[in-house]
């Protein structure tokens, strides 16, 4: 029998097995596609342009891991975002402030969490069917505000979406002899920087290990002594207040407000993070699973416009069928990992 | 020999919608004790317990620690107040470790340090000899483990009274032995401890002090030297229990030689080994051995309840395909699962309803039973097994373990087996009801029906089967009937002594 204190390393855990395996998936995936196609994938924009084209994707699907690892669901989110998108364009262009469209975005993300959390918490509403409320609703708000695309015309709003960050070294020549530096918008900065702080939420603080705990089992974590109603509020308003960011990133993105923004959006998100290993029963996730998550959709969704088939439904298929594969493979490997427990 | 008195629950009053749960029990609990909380299903053990622990609310009554007057709303009051209670389904969360198990929802910091932690919870699993690793996830312990780990979560919160609610139910004995220890241990600590069990044995290896609560009310309590185990099983169901004692030899174990009824041979499924069995018409025989030896997996493939791979079945002398167990119910075999709540019991459904399920099957969907027929069947069963139901209508979940279980016996007699499967019918009901069960398997071989019973106590086994099958390690190691039919002889048949078998 060794002491205890010797340096021992525990066996993955669950999460981190999930994770692991989507990180490969990615990096292979990413591989192939480098070595197959060629062509844009050998260029660092072709990653930079992934995180570029996804910055509200990777917010929302942060907000749903939280939501997801407590052992609910929010489906809110896509249609949270197209209202935050639409409000703010519609009060920049009456002239607003840019730090009370910030504020605006905040306050609507908060105000669905806080109000779906009410319902599901308090009045013990299934989850799925409050979301879904908040998903029409918010919709149905959106279309209210304008039928019409808007477009933002504002100044400072202007700057704001043009301020990219430049990076020489990672750009290429054009065939004009040009250098192209690569471009990082910096919503990027943003969205990273969001899935840093939920990785330190979930992973040091008494309330991410809660988010855990209730996922786990409610019941135990009402009798460990967790205040299990507080921690499901604080998921679900975490959930709306990254919504809401992501609905400004969207906007700093497009540079304009549209009914039919962000449509899917949920459903996007919730397969991120199941790819990266967040189940859906609860209990078990990570953050960076789910970024990287994002990352192995949209390389998907690229390897199928890259290889030819440009027509919108094959990004459907594959996505349904690569989400079909990484649960297929959870639950293998899962009730592999069981079988292995039980015999020794 | 003043001892201190850890804890004192006086004049305890609970009343429920149409029953009075507690009617003004006492409880005392004194420095390092293990006391014994016995009663039978619906005495008012679990009661007593949750209005501890702050599940339930008392209608009147006080509880002091350790002199002085305490309310208790919740859990979380309960934990404060030093009461910390390990019940029989683990409540920790299996997808953290084990040192988050223990930690966690206690220090009421904002940041986690993992690492303190960590060290803490090495510490305290060596300490009390806990074969655990702080960084494990619970999830990969075993349930042993899960248990001690949350009685290490327990002691850590310098708990006062330690409460162990069936602790030991899904152990087997070297666990149950580890728990004892650890037990002991915290006794010479100080720690006071609860032990509520329906294991008679275990009372008397570990308590010191036993409290019987009847019906709600309080019977007395005892040193466990004063009370031998006949005596206290009298109190718990009431009356003095000659039938009880004298049922080991009173009742005659005919070994009938009457036709086979079932036979199989190289029976397998996907859970258990190759096998052969044979059962004659009204002979009881029973499958013992450790749990998971394989005899609930060896019955559950003779009902076809998993998936069955090879064998040739006869029943009747007749060669039948057995792969459900629909298939089984055809040939008037009926199968009582080990797991009532997960097996057996509908629990939103009526008694009724619960006890005309496997006819019904039987008979099909295209034939229904009339409302009429039903309710005369069910009233007939809550007769004859003595049910103790408010009415037939009400939901089975809400009666009480024992009654539950009388109810799936029923659904089974209603359908007029010749051949009943029984997985440990008497597991976590009470003595009385036991008994009960026990004469009734013993009228029914009496009938020509064939009965299979399995249990975890042997002398249960010993009592109503005129053959025993002893199990180890998936294998069937060995077949005792006559004169060999008495628990040295199992026992070494199970531990695979010398002598136990060729």
């Amino acid at each position: 029998m060794k002491k205890t204190n010797a340096v021992r390393r525990e066996p993955f855990t669950d999460a981190q097995l999930l994770m692991t395996i989507t990180i490969a998936i990615f990096i292979g995936m990413y591989l192939l596609a480098m070595i197959f196609l060629g062509g844009g994938f050998m260029h660092p924009q072709q990653v930079i342009d992934m995180l570029n084209d996804n910055v509200s994707l990777i917010v929302v699907a942060c907000g749903l891991t939280i939501v997801m690892i407590g052992g609910g669901i929010d489906i809110s989110v896509g249609a949270v975002t197209s209202l935050v998108v639409m409000s703010c364009v519609l009060y920049l262009n009456g002239g607003g402030n840019i730090f009370v469209a910030i504020l605006l975005a905040l306050g609507i993300g908060l105000a669905f969490g806080a109000v779906h959390v009410f319902l599901i918490s308090y009045l013990e509403i299934q989850p799925f069917i409050v979301t879904l409320a908040g998903m029409f609703f918010a919709r149905g708000m959106t279309t209210i505000l304008s039928v019409n695309p808007q477009k933002v015309n504002h100044e400072g709003f202007a700057n704001l979406r043009d301020a990219k960050i430049e990076i020489d070294w990672l750009g290429y020549t054009a065939n004009n002899g040009n250098l192209i530096p690569a471009r990082i918008e910096l919503g990027v900065v943003v969205a990273i920087a969001i899935v840093i702080l939920v990785f330190i939420l979930l992973k040091f603080t008494r309330l991410g290990r809660g988010f855990y705990a209730i996922g786990g089992n409610q019941q135990s974590a009402l009798m460990l002594g967790i205040n299990v109603k507080r921690t499901r509020f604080m998921s679900y308003l975490i959930c709306g207040l990254l919504s809401g960011i992501s609905g400004f990133l969207f906007m700093m993105h497009t540079g304009a407000g549209n009914a039919t923004n962000a449509a899917g959006m949920e459903m996007n998100a919730i397969a991120s993070s199941i790819i990266g290993g967040t189940l859906l029963t609860g209990g078990v996730g990570n953050v960076i699973g789910t970024f990287f998550g994002t990352m192995t959709l949209t390389t998907i969704k690229k390897i199928v416009v890259s290889s030819g088939l440009n027509q919108p439904w094959w990004q459907s298929i594959t996505t349904g069928g690569m989400l079909c594969f990484f649960i297929l493979l959870q639950s293998v490997v899962l009730s592999r990992r069981a079988k292995k427990k039980k015999k020794t | 020999m003043q001892e201190e008195s850890l804890l004192q629950m006086r004049h305890i009053m609970k009343r429920f919608p149409g029953v009075l749960a507690l009617n003004n029990v006492d409880f005392t609990l004194r420095k390092g004790e293990i006391h014994a909380l016995m009663g039978e299903n619906g005495a008012g053990k679990s009661t007593l317990i949750k209005i501890l622990t702050g599940v339930y609310q008392m209608d009147g009554g006080e509880i002091k620690v350790e002199g002085e007057n305490v309310t208790i709303r919740s859990p979380q009051d309960a934990q404060k107040g030093g009461i910390s209670t390990v019940y029989q389904e683990i409540t920790l969360c299996p997808n953290l470790t084990v040192a988050e198990n223990m930690f966690i929802g206690r220090d009421e910091k904002l940041w986690v340090r993992n690492k303190e932690r960590e060290k803490k919870a090495d510490e305290i699993l060596t300490s009390l000899g806990i074969p655990a690793r702080a960084r494990q996830q619970l999830g990969d312990c075993s349930l042993a483990v899960q248990q001690m780990v949350a009685i290490a979560r327990a002691v850590d919160m310098k708990c006062k009274v330690l409460i162990l609610d069936e602790p030991t139910s899904s152990l087997d004995d070297k666990e149950v032995n580890m728990l004892f220890d650890l037990m002991r241990d915290l006794k010479s600590k100080g720690v006071g401890i609860i032990f509520v069990t329906h294991f008679l044995e275990q009372v008397y290896a570990v308590c010191d002090r036993i409290t019987v609560l009847r019906n709600g009310e309080l019977v007395g309590e005892y040193l466990v030297e004063d009370l031998p185990q006949v005596q206290l099983v009298a109190k718990m169901i009431g009356k003095e229990l000659d039938e009880l004692s004298s049922m080991g030899e009173g009742v005659e174990k005919k070994t009938v030689n009457n036709e086979v009824f079932y036979e199989a041979k190289g029976l397998s499924s996907s859970d258990a080994l190759s096998f052969d069995f044979s059962i004659r018409k009204g002979e009881v025989n029973g499958f013992t051995g450790l749990l998971g030896s394989g005899r609930s997996e060896s019955v559950r493939a003779i009902f076809g309840a998993d998936k069955v791979n090879s064998g040739e079945v006869k029943v009747n002398g007749q060669q039948v395909k057995i792969t459900k167990p629909i298939d089984a119910m055809k040939h008037g075999i009926g199968y009582l699962a080990e797991d009532r709540k997960r097996d057996g019991i509908i629990a939103d459904l009526s008694v009724r309803e619960n006890i005309i399920l496997a006819l019904q099957v039987l008979n099909g969907v295209f034939k229904p039973i009339s409302r009429s027929e039903q309710e005369a069947f069910a009233d007939e069963y809550i007769k004859a097994l003595n049910i103790k139901t408010a009415s037939r209508e009400t939901p089975i979940g809400s009666l009480s373990g024992g009654n539950q279980q009388k109810v799936i016996l029923a659904r089974w007699l209603l359908t007029h087996p010749d051949y009943l499967i029984l997985d440990e019918p008497t597991r976590g009901i009470d003595v009385g009801t036991k008994l009960e069960i026990q004469k009734l398997v013993l009228k029914l071989a009496e009938e020509g029906v064939s009965v299979t019973f399995i249990s975890s106590e042997v002398e249960e086994m010993l009592r109503t089967c005129s053959r025993l099958i002893v199990m180890r390690d998936r294998h069937i190691v060995g077949e005792l009937k006559g004169a060999d039919l008495n628990q040295a002889q199992v026992m070494k048949t199970i531990a695979g002594g010398e002598s136990g078998h060729e």
